[in-house]
């Protein structure tokens, strides 16, 4: 199929950018979206032009490095991520708009990739269980009933790519706060650190410049993972409860 | 062996941020609260729910319009009365006065100040554009601003009187015949009210979510609350105008 | 047939055989516990003194800055992802072994050993197999304390499955995304000692060679990939974690970025490469789809468990699947090997696939692949229960496909999963060059020439999580006072002038060929001649290929834009320059292996029934390269294998 792109261009951090357009031809429905920028690209190097900087690696939609606004959509028409996204939902002729993600929090770094080093911060703040390597129990000694072992997992599902952000008209990151606070302090392990963890990831997330949360619901719609909206209400309930038990 | 790595975060952190202070010293509660963006919704949640709770006994008041002159105008009095002997003359209204301001000021200053925030976290905005989200989530922000801007009217106009052309202290019932007998008393009133609906059909289910209320499995009874109390509160509060338009009232 | 030795080649020569010096004797169930008593051990109060840099932040990478962080040293660590989060690891599905028996199925320490070591077709030394299968009890019990949700009965315990090449039900398993689990449960122990100070990560940096200083490895030279800034670090270690070395196929399950360059620098550096042509072939990918493929994505072994392998018995039968009645299809693996079934090794599935479709009997598109049934599954168990343990695999493929397996069969071919060959190490993951260790996939320890399935998370974090961070102890605590290096070193100064130099040569070539042009053709090349089958014929004309490749690959080559840059062009060229001499190196290796074992298939060296044939006598020994110069003859040295616990047999899975 022929298609119209108009994709963000932006030489550096400091650069102004602009859309530019490009017009490309046989491209195959079988083809994932990146694969179609691949082949743009391969044309652009022949005509010596710069191609478009995209972050990707797996392809397999679980690294979480990839991920553009198309049309308006953070990673595209369909539940998934952007690596996943196949041309056959696209038709013949179509104009596509190829955008970064936008948030104040995700500076661009060039074209559409974006520095999204604040999630790895957030992480940092208290998104784990203190377990140095050599003192772990044995595994069985602490039971978890499977039901909340699920719902660990779900929210464990999170990739990090954050189209929760660059969907929120906010540019709030509580849906990926919420995802990992959630997995970690539904579990027995991560008792200990329960207070603490939500209340510093939380501190963090605001210190990195994230907005607030407004539950328009743009982020679980956008979410690859499905990381469901009810997360940031059961953050919220530890957030207070957090509150309530560490401060005077 | 491991030794002891972990850095205590908390000390590391700015003075004045949230959930920061000096080393050692736990933070407040209130401290927390105000410093981070969950805990100023919640502070929104709250102050929202008691003008929520202030709005449905306020609406049940007004009702009282219905029926006739004598017992609604006795109803204003009573307001001032409330609370005697305990209380002296008009101390009650005093009080549920100073709480209401509170509670408008809290949820004002929080809400200017997160979306102030909300508006910074995303200076560039997408070049191809999208509808978003749901009517009522869209327009929290401005319903809040013409609902802030209606309370004063509104006080303006039937508490001290000040813009109500007819007034006459002491005589609430006609005060709002007066109001209502103009079409621009009517038209800001009934805009106020729709928006006021919309505010509290999103403001009631998220309040419920921030405070953590909200699950799956309550969701559904949460979004008919909110949609419940949001309609009868409009269609109650707009019976007024209609009333008085209609000729029921008079 | 017996008496096949390797041929003498011109194209290599044979140096002194290679001694794992570290590898203690004794009863080989406590040599581990010997090893880490006779290693010396550095003060708590000095590790802080001592840096480290690790590149990579995989399992093996992420565990091990974690570990070596808590324990007190200053690691400095590198990935070119933007975050650690990214490393390819997270793409693992299956599962973990560990030899918990928590199953009481007869499985025990000795007996995941027993399995690696013969899934590995007698290729591996025995010493670190079964330390692997030691510490994989211990690796479950941290990853549980740390958070890893692994699926869980409703009792509450652990659940698991069973996996290719065994018959017992080990595998720990996080849905079909255990990789991921486990990966972030690294990066969170990572991001706590990142939080802390104790890691300096640099994400998005590429690691470009190794610094040497007076035959010690010092420190790395990489690249700022979004400023273009050439930089060096130096450390009194270098560990490298940098993955494998399947991506020179160009269409393999890695990620786009995943690279040899960081390996192959060290190998330049001195480092020896051990066993490069042991390539693992993962009998359940996605067929590609045409020509615009950039990568093949796996479904994960474990459909195997519920799955059913068969293609249509007629040659060129066309039919939908659903048409082909019961009695005309061939269930060929559970024909051929009516005990293991459909869950023999990787490398026999694999074949066995490639088989029937040379026969003409593939299906789909171009007929290279075959069906993956799970018709009877969902009969037997549920539509339900199917979803539950494979649904996520299950929406992958109809993504990717617009097929849907609950309806129609999968279809599968083999594709590059994973690489056995690597870094030659010692027993305490040292290379040839010393302070520098090599861990995870970037060694070549413990798998032979074959991995089995759910092993290469538990090696991973074995190596990063208990190994390393024990044996680095020893040769730290042994070279305590290592004299300080700066930029003004003749070495280092070197190492810099040769990565800027080549990064400018590739920018000023302006050819006519991009690079992925490029790494596609090296990559069609190996397919054909150094994959799933080996031939001296194919061999040798890939040999005389890849240097002509090379140079037209210097005359050609098109890079845009500039050095100073985010410039992801430069990138990918700079990374081909290594493939293209990995990949020589690959084909003479598998040339000089003139024997049929793991996943190196010599066409020369097979039983009538057309299975591996293994040559014990002339090739027990693992194949460890020493680099001259580029073009130039390498040399070989063998470090023999010996076999005192389990038996070489030919493998039989029937």
């Amino acid at each position: 199929m022929r298609l119209t792109l108009r994709v963000w261009r932006q030489s550096a951090a400091d650069a102004t950018g602009a859309m530019v357009t490009y017009d490309i031809d046989g491209i195959s429905e079988d083809m994932s979206f990146l694969e179609m920028l691949d082949s743009l690209n391969e044309q652009l190097i022949l005509e010596g032009d710069d191609p478009v900087a995209f972050d990707h690696d797996c392809r397999e939609g679980i690294c979480g490095a990839c991920g553009v606004v198309i049309n308006g959509d953070a990673h595209g028409p369909e539940r998934t991520t952007t690596c996943q996204l196949h041309m056959r939902h696209f038709s013949d002729g179509d104009t596509i708009d190829v955008e970064p993600w936008r948030a104040g929090a995700f500076p661009v770094v060039k074209d559409l990739v974006v520095d999204r080093s604040a999630f790895d911060r957030i992480i940092g703040a208290g998104g784990y269980i203190s377990a140095p390597t050599g003192s772990a129990p044995e595994a069985h000694a602490t039971p978890v009933p499977k039901a909340d072992a699920d719902f660990a997992f779900e929210h464990a599902e999170c990739i990090g790519c954050g189209a929760c952000v660059a969907a929120c008209p906010n540019g709030s990151a509580m849906l990926f706060t919420s995802a990992k606070v959630n997995h970690l302090n539904v579990l027995p392990q991560g008792a200990p650190e329960r207070e603490t963890r939500v209340l510093d990831m939380v501190a963090t997330m605001d210190e990195e410049g994230f907005g607030g949360c407004t539950l328009t619901g743009e982020c679980a719609t956008a979410c690859p993972k499905g990381i469901p909206l009810p997360s940031i209400t059961a953050m919220n309930k530890e957030w207070l409860r957090a509150t309530r038990k560490v401060a005077r | 062996m491991a030794l002891a790595t972990r850095t205590d975060k908390r000390a590391d952190r700015k003075a004045g941020d949230p959930g920061g202070g000096r080393p050692g010293k736990r933070p407040s509660v209130l401290g927390t609260l105000w410093g981070s963006t969950v805990g100023k919704k919640a502070v929104m949640a709250v102050s929202g729910l008691v003008l929520l709770g202030y709005l449905v006994a306020h609406l049940l008041g007004n009702l009282k319009i219905f029926f006739g002159p004598g017992e609604f105008n006795e109803y204003g009095h009573w307001l001032r009365t409330m609370g005697e002997p305990v209380l002296h003359y008009e101390w009650a209204l005093w009080i549920v006065r100073v709480g209401l301001l509170a509670a408008v000021i809290l949820h004002g200053v929080c809400a200017y100040q997160l979306s102030r925030r909300d508006i910074a976290a995303r200076p560039t905005s997408y070049v191809h554009k999208r509808r978003r989200a749901s009517y009522a989530t869209r327009t929290m922000r401005w319903g809040g601003i013409i609902l802030a801007l209606f309370i004063v009217w509104h006080l303006l106009d039937l508490t001290t009187l000040t813009v109500n052309e007819n007034a006459q202290p002491g005589h609430p019932y006609e005060n709002v015949v007066a109001t209502f007998s103009t079409w621009y008393g009517n038209v800001i009133y009934i805009t106020a009210m729709l928006a006021l609906g919309m505010h509290i059909r999103h403001g009631f289910w998220s309040a419920a979510q921030t405070l953590g209320m909200g699950s799956a499995t309550r969701d559904r009874v949460l979004k008919i609350t909110a949609n419940g109390l949001a309609l009868v509160l409009t269609v109650g509060f707009i019976s007024l105008p209609v009333g008085v338009m209609t000729g029921l009232v008079s | 047939m017996d008496d096949i030795l390797p041929p003498t080649y011109t194209d290599y020569s044979t140096g002194e055989p290679l001694v794992d010096t570290k590898a203690p004797g004794g009863p080989v169930a406590e040599r581990w516990d010997t090893r880490r008593f006779e290693a010396k051990l550095v003060n708590p109060a000095n590790r802080r003194k001592h840096t480290v840099i690790v590149v990579g932040t995989g399992l093996a990478g992420g565990a091990a800055g974690a570990t070596l962080a808590e324990q007190g040293y200053h690691v400095v660590q590198f990935c070119y992802q933007d975050s650690p989060r990214r490393a390819h690891s997270i793409a693992a599905q299956g599962g973990i072994n560990a030899a918990k028996n928590y199953r009481n199925d007869g499985d025990s320490i000795h007996r995941l050993f027993y399995d690696t070591v013969k899934g590995g077709d007698f290729r591996a030394r025995e010493s670190n197999v079964h330390r692997l299968a030691q510490i994989s009890v211990e690796i479950i019990d941290q990853c549980v304390a740390q958070g890893v949700p692994f699926a869980r009965e409703y009792g509450g315990l652990l659940d698991t499955r069973s996996f290719g090449g065994v018959q017992v039900s080990r595998t720990f398993y996080a849905r079909g995304q255990t990789g991921q689990q486990l990966l972030l449960g690294a990066y969170q122990a990572l991001s706590r000692q990142i939080a802390a100070g104790t890691v300096e990560m640099h994400p998005r940096t590429e690691m470009l060679d190794l610094i040497v200083v007076d035959g010690r490895a010092r420190g790395i030279v990489a690249r700022d990939l979004i400023s273009g800034k050439v930089s060096t670090y130096f450390a009194d270690a270098v560990v490298l974690a940098s993955g494998g070395y399947g991506n020179v196929f160009y269409l393999s399950t890695n990620a786009k970025n995943s690279n040899a360059t960081a390996v192959w620098r060290a190998h330049r550096r001195g480092a020896h490469f051990a066993n490069p042509c042991f390539t693992q072939i993962h009998p359940t990918c996605i067929p590609r789809s045409g020509d615009h493929q950039s990568k093949l994505t796996l479904m994960s072994e474990s459909l195997r468990n519920d799955g059913r392998i068969w293609v249509p018995k007629a040659h060129g039968d066309t039919r939908p699947p659903a048409e082909i009645p019961e009695d005309e299809r061939d269930y060929y693996l559970e024909r051929i090997y009516p005990s293991f079934g459909n869950l023999v090794p990787r490398d026999i599935a694999s074949r066995a696939a490639k088989n029937v479709c040379d026969e003409g009997r593939g299906v789909g598109p171009g007929g290279q692949g075959v069906y993956l049934d799970f018709a009877d599954a969902i009969r037997r168990l549920g539509r339900k229960a199917v979803e539950e343990k494979y649904g996520n695999l299950f929406e992958m493929y109809e993504r990717i496909t617009a097929e849907d397996p609950y309806q129609v069969p999968m279809r599968i071919y083999p594709a590059i999963h994973y690489t056995m060959g690597g870094l030659w190490v010692d027993y305490d993951l040292q290379t040839t060059v010393p302070g520098l260790f090599a861990i995870g996939e970037a060694n070549f320890s413990d798998h032979g020439a074959n991995r089995l399935g759910a092993s290469a998370l538990m090696q991973g974090l074995a190596d990063g999580y208990f190994v390393l961070p024990s044996t680095i102890n020893d040769y730290l605590a042994r070279n305590p006072h290592q004299d300080t290096v700066d930029d003004s070193h003749p070495a280092v100064a070197e190492a810099v002038a040769e990565t800027e130099d080549r990064l400018r040569l590739l920018l000023a070539v302006d050819g006519d060929r991009t690079p992925d042009s490029f790494h596609r053709e090296i990559g069609e090349l190996l397919w054909e001649h150094c994959g799933m089958a080996r031939s001296e014929v194919g061999l040798r004309k890939a040999l005389d290929r890849i240097p002509q490749i090379r140079e037209e690959f210097w005359s050609r080559i098109k890079v845009p834009g500039t050095g100073e840059e985010f410039n992801q062009s430069l990138e990918k060229a700079n990374r081909i320059v290594d493939y293209l001499e990995l990949a020589e190196l690959m084909c003479l290796d598998a040339l000089h292996r003139a024997e049929s074992c793991g996943g190196h298939f010599r066409e020369e060296s097979q039983t009538e029934g057309g299975e591996a044939e293994r040559h014990d006598e002339a090739f027990s020994y693992a194949a460890a390269w020493e680099f001259t110069a580029t073009g130039t003859a390498p040399v070989l040295h063998k470090e023999d294998l010996v076999f005192e616990y389990v038996h070489p047999t030919q493998r039989s899975y029937a």
